[in-house]
């Protein structure tokens, strides 16, 4: 295994080990460059996750501890922050891609060109990508044949082009997918096949999925799930060139006095402190960390954090939000078994002036639960007794039960945001995490609308009884996007379209805190590819010797 | 004991023949692992020794969880052993949650003396009596509490001991294969249905 010494300045220091840090570490390792990547979490592999729904629950193996790492959430900035989990991502190497649910949409045309096509909204960021599709289009395409897709070219009436299929068919229909084929038909609209990164068949050496229905939550114990850990990272080892380091909680990225980065400080497991010397650095940490570490990493040349002289760093934060709806149906589904979903609804993704808001999004049906633990909490519809016969009665619908989940746009607001908390601390004595956020009007209205038609749907697929919560504002969030916008424009963004720092030439910061829009609350692929498109851009730019080693 | 473990891999092969020898190449480790896995579990739980409740605490707890999820047709937690879940999460993973079981004990006596004066325990009320009592303190941390333990237990892995001979997965049709083929379910195994 490689080992490089934190005084040996490497090419590279990666930090976050997710779907973007393995993208980067992949690519930059095997085009010869030497890399470290430095991941808080632990380094598990497939023998190490577990079908112990319970374990899931109660330990975060995968995911943030908020125990250690505390967040302080309020809606506005008026307001004193108070202790709430207020984020979510995975917390492993391999990041959130171990435990997701992995439905991988790319985005479309319009995802990058909203704001041309809908105008300005006031009191919003809503704005155009400096990227088109177009330009993506390639490193989607590579995406899905590096890391192994399962899809279906042509699937859906409006998918935009695409250069070339999917290297593998799409998975077998569930009941869940043939009822909403079924609703879909009755109602003039369509349904096209889920893609998802997990293998249908055996690919590169990897095997196909064993259909355990254990993707949501937990770790993929057949490595079928195209995770960053299981279709990456090996291929970044293998190189000789790649040190992943597990359990390495950076807490600054440092710069010398040109102003350029020189490597990133980090407590390793021991909380020692560590500095990695590095050429160029690439800050890969999610939506929300990502921020919060550039913030941190204050000096007399970045006194409000690094790479913000826009003051941006942190803005513009979008979470995936979206509605649920639950339905009941005479025959078993036994959704349980598995991929989460195999069929979604595309006809409102748009944004239609006509509604006269702002918001669409997908609809699919799925198995909404983690297990049986999960539907015995939470899958029973509302009026159900919670403890008794009755109670137990309705656990025997568990295999009859589906759920419609929506996935949505959220608009990117400046007042949506992660600060540094001036008084909570998280175990390693750093600022902790201070989210402020609150939907915008549009959000709920989009919500409202898609909770309406989830329900629509439901009755048109014949459910024999239906339910769902009352519309929120949300709280709490996954899918972490927007935070270090890109734009063409250094006043008022952080990162150019390649992904590279406005303010420092070598740190290149890529994960869903480059986001300009939401898309429609699948951010998971755009990572991936922009990622690849910016391991091109850097690889060429390192060749070009744009890269060499600053003065220190 | 290396007997028994051959004769469950046996077991395993010829369900996983149906699929063919290649699927079984393919898959092999994976599905090996989640039987072991399952078989394991099962044989670690231990209900009949208390480590944490005294045999009389345990009687009130159990008589709690049997109304949370009662026996009629198909086992419930009495037989599911969901008592010695909780007995055992207070000993171990959920220490913190004793105190929360001693005030509520306490608190079930003084409640069941007031509605039904001459009765000690609420284990020695009858059925009905019972649920009557746990309606008026169901919105109590103590309830809560229980009924939470209950559920998890119930359908957690029986290896903690609150889901005995899958008692839970089988009341909700959950099958502990962890590999499945289409179809799988009603709906996509009759398309014209």
């Amino acid at each position: 295994m490689t080992k490089f010494k934190p005084s040996t300045q490497v090419d590279f220091v990666i930090v976050g080990a997710g779907a973007a840090g393995g993208v980067m570490a992949k690519e930059l390792s095997t085009a010869g460059f030497q890399v470290v990547v430095l991941e808080q979490g632990p380094y598990l592999r497939e023998s190490d996750f577990t079908y112990d729904e319970k374990r899931v629950r109660d330990t975060p193996q995968l995911v943030n501890d908020h125990a250690l790492q505390p967040n302080t959430f309020r809606k506005t900035e008026q307001e004193k922050a108070v202790l709430a989990p207020a984020i979510s991502y995975g917390r492993c190497v391999g990041g959130g891609t171990v435990h997701y649910t992995a439905t991988h949409w790319r985005f479309r045309e319009i995802d990058f060109i909203e704001r041309s096509k809908l105008g300005p909204i006031s009191g919003t960021g809503l704005d155009d990508w400096p990227i088109t599709y177009a330009d993506l289009e390639p490193y989607y395409t590579k995406a899905e044949w590096d890391m192994g897709y399962s899809g279906l070219r042509g699937g859906s009436p409006f998918e935009s082009s695409r250069s070339k299929d999917y290297p593998l068919p799409p998975f077998p229909n569930k009941s869940s997918g043939v009822l909403l084929d079924r609703a879909a038909a009755k109602l003039g609209l369509h349904t096209s096949p889920i893609p998802v990164a997990i293998l249908s068949q055996p690919y590169k050496g990897r095997q196909g999925c064993v259909h355990c229905g254990f993707c949501e939550w937990f770790g993929c114990k057949v490595g079928a799930k195209s995770s960053s850990l299981a279709a990456l990272f090996p291929v970044a080892e293998k190189t000789g060139r790649c040190e992943i380091r597990p359990n390495s909680y950076v807490r600054e990225v440092s710069v010398d006095k040109s102003g350029r980065v020189n490597g990133v400080v980090y407590f390793d497991a021991q909380k020692k402190e560590v500095m990695q010397k590095a050429k160029a650095v690439v800050v890969c940490a999610n939506g929300t960390e990502t921020p919060r570490l550039l913030l941190m990493s204050k000096s007399s040349q970045f006194p409000n954090g690094l790479a913000n002289s826009s003051g941006v760093v942190g803005k513009y934060l979008m979470f995936g939000t979206g509605a649920s709806a639950h339905g009941l149906f005479e025959h078993p589904l036994n959704e349980y078994k598995s991929i989460q979903a195999t069929r979604s609804i595309e006809d409102f993704y748009d944004s239609d002036p006509k509604r006269g808001f702002y918001g669409g999004g997908r609809i699919d049906a799925r198995y909404g639960f983690s297990g049986p633990i999960g539907f015995a909490l939470g899958g029973l519809p509302p009026d159900v007794p919670r403890w008794g016969a009755e109670f137990k009665k309705a656990c025997k619908d568990a295999n009859q039960t589906l759920t419609l989940q929506v996935f949505a746009t959220s608009l990117p607001l400046e007042t949506n945001n992660i600060t540094l908390d001036p008084d909570v601390k998280d175990a390693w004595g750093l600022p902790a995490m201070r989210v402020t956020y609150r939907d915008h009007p549009d959000g709920m209205k989009t919500k409202e609308f898609f909770r309406a038609k989830a329900l629509e749907i439901l009755d048109a697929a014949g459910a024999t009884k239906k339910w769902a919560g009352p519309v929120g504002e949300t709280r709490n969030g996954g899918h972490l996007m927007g935070s270090c916008r890109m734009g063409n424009d250094p006043k008022t963004s952080v990162i150019d379209k390649f992904n590279r720092a406005h303010d420092v030439p070598n740190l290149f910061i890529v994960d869903g805190s480059s986001f300009v829009t939401s898309g429609r609350n699948h951010p998971t692929c755009t990572i991936e590819a922009l990622a690849y498109r910016a391991a091109d851009n850097a690889i060429n730019m390192a060749k070009k010797g744009s890269l060499k080693a600053p003065v220190s | 004991m290396s007997k028994r473990k051959t004769s469950r891999r046996e077991a395993l092969f010829n369900s996983a023949s149906a699929f063919g020898s290649a699927w079984i190449a393919t898959h092999w480790s994976g599905i090996l692992e989640a039987q072991e896995h399952a078989a394991r579990a099962v044989k670690s739980a231990q209900p009949g020794k208390l480590q944490y409740f005294t045999p009389e605490q345990a009687a009130e707890i159990e008589a709690v969880t049997v109304q949370i999820i009662p026996t009629d047709d198909t086992p419930g937690a009495r037989e599911a052993g969901s008592v010695h879940f909780i007995d055992r999460a207070l000993a171990t993973f959920d220490r913190e949650k004793q105190p929360v079981y001693v005030q509520g004990l306490k608190d079930l006596q003084t409640k069941t003396g007031e509605m039904f004066p001459g009765t000690a325990n609420f284990s020695a009320l009858n059925a009905n009596q019972q649920m009557q009592l746990l309606k008026s303190i169901e919105r109590t941390p103590f309830f809560q509490q229980v009924r939470l333990h209950t559920v998890v237990g119930f359908f957690s892995n029986p290896e903690y001991g609150g889901n005995t001979e899958k008692i839970g997965w089988k009341l909700i049709g959950f099958e502990d294969t962890f590999h499945h083929q289409p179809p799988f379910g009603y709906y996509d195994g009759n398309k014209q249905a």
